[in-house]
């Protein structure tokens, strides 16, 4: 836990020579608390109580990167008390001893999409050695040149070696043990490379995770891929929960699951409940079989759901969405940019199967009635958005529906669009459906 | 040095319901740690998993879910199909054709209908309305009395409500109260508040939070979840101790990536997978968050999730 300003104060020179900038010690000591300044603006501090403060700023659970992403960081256990920083990533797992793993390597890209702004795919490839190093290398390096960032799945010091070698330093290497953490240790620290603890149960996780701390390495993630998924998941709660909320520092590391075991999920299906599970508690990498279609559109639209500032709701591109197959002569309908309306009636539109051009001017990010309320949607700002978008040219059809909720606007806007015939919408999605079709 | 673990049991406890009886009653809530958190401390009662008909049988499911009821012509039929669904613990009826926009169909065939359905089948029935509220209050109190000693659920008592559904099914009848609010404490605190103050035992009452498909705004669910889940425990609020019961199905299976065909969006492969593992995806995230029982569609998905629900006890 940080410190408050008053044990800060009790650590502070106490001469208010105002060298920091601040009139007074206790000013400066408050503007610390807050993160406003950094310690090394006094220069009175002792190297004792420099060595107290730095501890006790220190993040409760360490940011991990590997490549172009970032891994844990996070700071609360619930994401209302503030936000989530680092999102659940998901790898595919190929093992050599696999005789379709090449086809499981090609098989990744397949799933590559884009919704509301953040592209979806697989981050990375989990590459499996057992005991084939010539057929391990070599899908090492087709993932590789596949260009996806690489988990290493090996638990011999010599192979990873060579492994590093092909990857470069931007790969996790997962297979520190009680047994081997020396060794992979020196292989991960030579190459430069996150290194990933592995083991038989929590205390032998803790334990190793001890170990390569006393030895100088805090550049780790922890395999909580335990005998059972109830281990598994106690695992990952029982070490985010220590880091966050007893400021276990050595359980303060981002995790990684493997739910690809047959003896975790019978199937895919299974895959996806379990993906799920640690999508919402604790997991920062998932580790699965495949990742089809089926199972990405759920699973990365929850991720992005809860990943979501709660401070910044999601918002849509503003523009016109054709929906239903719309054409420019398809009748017009008008909600805003907040994603959950967007959502909630394009949903209801495309089954009510009316061809419908759906327009989204920029309203804030608010709902309806927020964005009416703030101003961010009146007739002056839709008449504005109908000009700049250049719709009049796009679409021929004049009709315009508007949310019920802002039933009021109709008078305004008719005056302000001569040329459209105005219509008040339902005050309810549900509604939307058998509105459309009687129209 | 081994790892410290200092486990997070508290000493408040979600209410326990009982819905249904004899052998295969099932029992909602009763634990003191949050949910799934099995290894904090035992959780008596897992969470459920329940499986949905309507009283128009399965016609406007999906056709992937309806092969599963093939041979089944007759609703009594349909339920017991529904009932023997591996995984499933209870089977709700929803009344959808009940809807005056809809088929409207009379408050006495709803009736025919509930009782066909409660006596087909041995699990506890939980019955869900058409969204009319107007209906939905007449049908609910029929139904109620209709199915008397049954011990059912009834949902959902919303705002405008709670009044004639809380005495009529509650108190008249002496069956279960679904409390439905809109993914919101405050409201979901009210109108629990609001349902006592009609007579209903809080051990009687079991809540609908709301929910929405993943991807769909669930941030809202989380969220209300965890506060609901923190206020009932960390907090000891009476009046957020009720268990919670979320309609996943219905949800589930209408969004665009349950709805469209194969044939629209051929990279996005078979239909039917794509409704399973929204409503599997869903419904593990409910009961991540504090769901005590989920309703599904899909026998698939009722199969999936129960065994998930196993593999964390």
């Amino acid at each position: 836990m940080a410190l408050t300003g008053i044990e800060i104060f009790k650590l502070t020179p106490k001469k208010n020579c105002k060298e920091c900038g601040v009139p007074t010690c206790m000013a400066f000591a408050m503007k610390v608390a807050q993160g406003a300044v950094t310690v090394d603006k006094c220069p009175y501090f002792s190297d004792e109580a420099l060595a107290k403060l730095s501890e006790a700023t220190q993040p409760p659970m360490k940011t991990i990167t590997v490549g172009e992403y970032k891994l844990g960081g996070e700071t609360v256990l619930y994401r209302h008390e503030k936000t989530f920083v680092s999102k659940t990533l998901y790898a595919v797992k190929v093992c050599e001893k696999d005789p379709n793993c090449e086809e499981a390597l090609a098989n990744m890209g397949n799933v590559d999409y884009e919704r509301i702004g953040e592209r979806m795919y697989v981050e990375f490839a989990y590459v499996n050695y057992v005991d084939n190093k010539e057929k391990f290398l070599e899908l090492v390096t087709k993932a590789k040149e596949a260009g996806k960032t690489i988990i290493l799945g090996c638990k011999c010091p010599e192979v990873a070696k060579e492994a590093l070698a092909i990857t470069g330093k931007d790969v996790i290497l997962n297979g520190a043990t009680a047994e081997n953490y020396a060794a992979m240790n020196e292989v991960a620290t030579a190459a430069g490379c996150v290194l990933g603890v592995r083991g038989e149960n929590i205390d032998e996780l803790y334990d190793t995770v001890a170990a390569l701390e006393a030895a100088g390495n805090k550049n780790l993630v922890i395999d909580v891929t335990l005998p059972t998924i109830k281990e598994a998941f106690a695992a990952a709660v029982q070490l985010r929960r220590a880091a966050l909320k007893e400021e276990n520092r050595t359980a303060g590391y981002p995790t990684i699951v493997d739910i690809s075991n047959p003896k975790y999920a019978a199937d895919a299906t299974m895959q996806e409940a379990l993906a799920t599970l640690f999508t919402m508690k604790y997991g920062s990498i998932v580790v699965m079989s495949g990742m089809s279609y089926a199972q990405a559109l759920p699973l990365y639209g929850l991720r992005q759901n809860v990943y979501t500032d709660p401070q910044k709701p999601m918002r849509v591109e503003p523009g016109i969405y054709e929906l239903n197959g719309a054409t420019p002569d398809s009748v017009c309908a008008l909600t805003v940019d907040f994603a959950l309306s967007y959502f909630t009636i394009s949903g209801e539109i495309e089954r009510s199967g009316v061809p419908c051009n759906l327009l989204i001017p920029d309203a804030g990010g608010y709902s309806v009635l927020t964005a009416w309320a703030a101003g961010k949607l009146g007739a002056g700002s839709i008449a504005k958005f109908i000009e700049e978008a250049d719709i009049e040219n796009k679409i021929n059809n004049r009709t315009l529906i508007i949310p019920g909720k802002v039933a009021v606007l109709k008078g305004e806007m008719q005056e302000k669009l001569p040329n459209w015939n105005i219509v008040v919408g339902p005050n309810e999605a549900v509604q939307v459906v058998k509105f459309l079709r009687d129209l | 040095m081994p790892f410290k673990s200092s486990p997070q049991k508290f000493n408040a406890a979600i209410n326990t319901v009982e819905i249904g009886s004899g052998d295969k009653k099932i029992v909602l809530g009763g634990e003191c740690v949050y949910p799934l958190y099995a290894f904090d401390a035992p959780i008596e009662n897992k969470p459920v998993v329940g499986i949905e008909i309507t009283d128009l049988g399965v016609e406007t499911f999906a056709d992937c879910i309806k092969e599963y009821y093939a041979g089944a012509t007759t609703l009594g039929e349909i339920a017991a199909k529904a009932a023997a669904a591996e995984g499933a613990s209870f089977v709700t009826l929803t009344f959808e054709g009940a809807d005056p926009i809809g088929e409207n169909k009379s408050v006495e065939e709803c009736v025919a209908a509930a009782k066909e359905v409660a006596d087909a089948i041995d699990l506890p029935l939980v019955i869900c309305g058409c969204g009319n509220n107007e209906k939905d209050v007449e049908l609910f109190n029929a139904v109620s009395g209709a199915l008397e000693g049954k011990n059912i659920l009834v949902m959902s008592a919303k705002e405008d409500t709670y009044k004639t559904v809380a005495a009529s099914a509650g108190l008249a009848y002496g069956h279960k109260v679904g409390a439905e609010s809109a993914v919101d404490i405050n409201l979901a605190k009210q109108l629990n508040v609001l349902i006592g103050q009609v007579g209903v035992n809080a051990a009687n009452i079991v809540m609908n939070v709301g929910t929405a498909a993943a991807g769909y705004g669930f941030e809202y669910v989380v969220s209300a979840m965890d506060r609901i889940e923190a206020a009932a425990l960390s907090q000891n609020d009476n009046m957020l101790q009720m268990p919670i019961i979320t309609p996943v199905g219905s949800q589930a299976w209408g969004v665009k990536e349950s709805l469209v065909s194969e044939a629209d969006m051929p990279a996005w492969g078979p239909q039917e997978d794509r409704g399973v593992n929204m409503e599997v995806c869903t419904a593990a995230a409910c009961l991540a968050s504090g769901s005590n029982a989920v309703i599904l569609r899909h026998p698939k998905s009722v199969a999936t999730v129960a065994a998930f629900i196993d593999a964390l006890m």
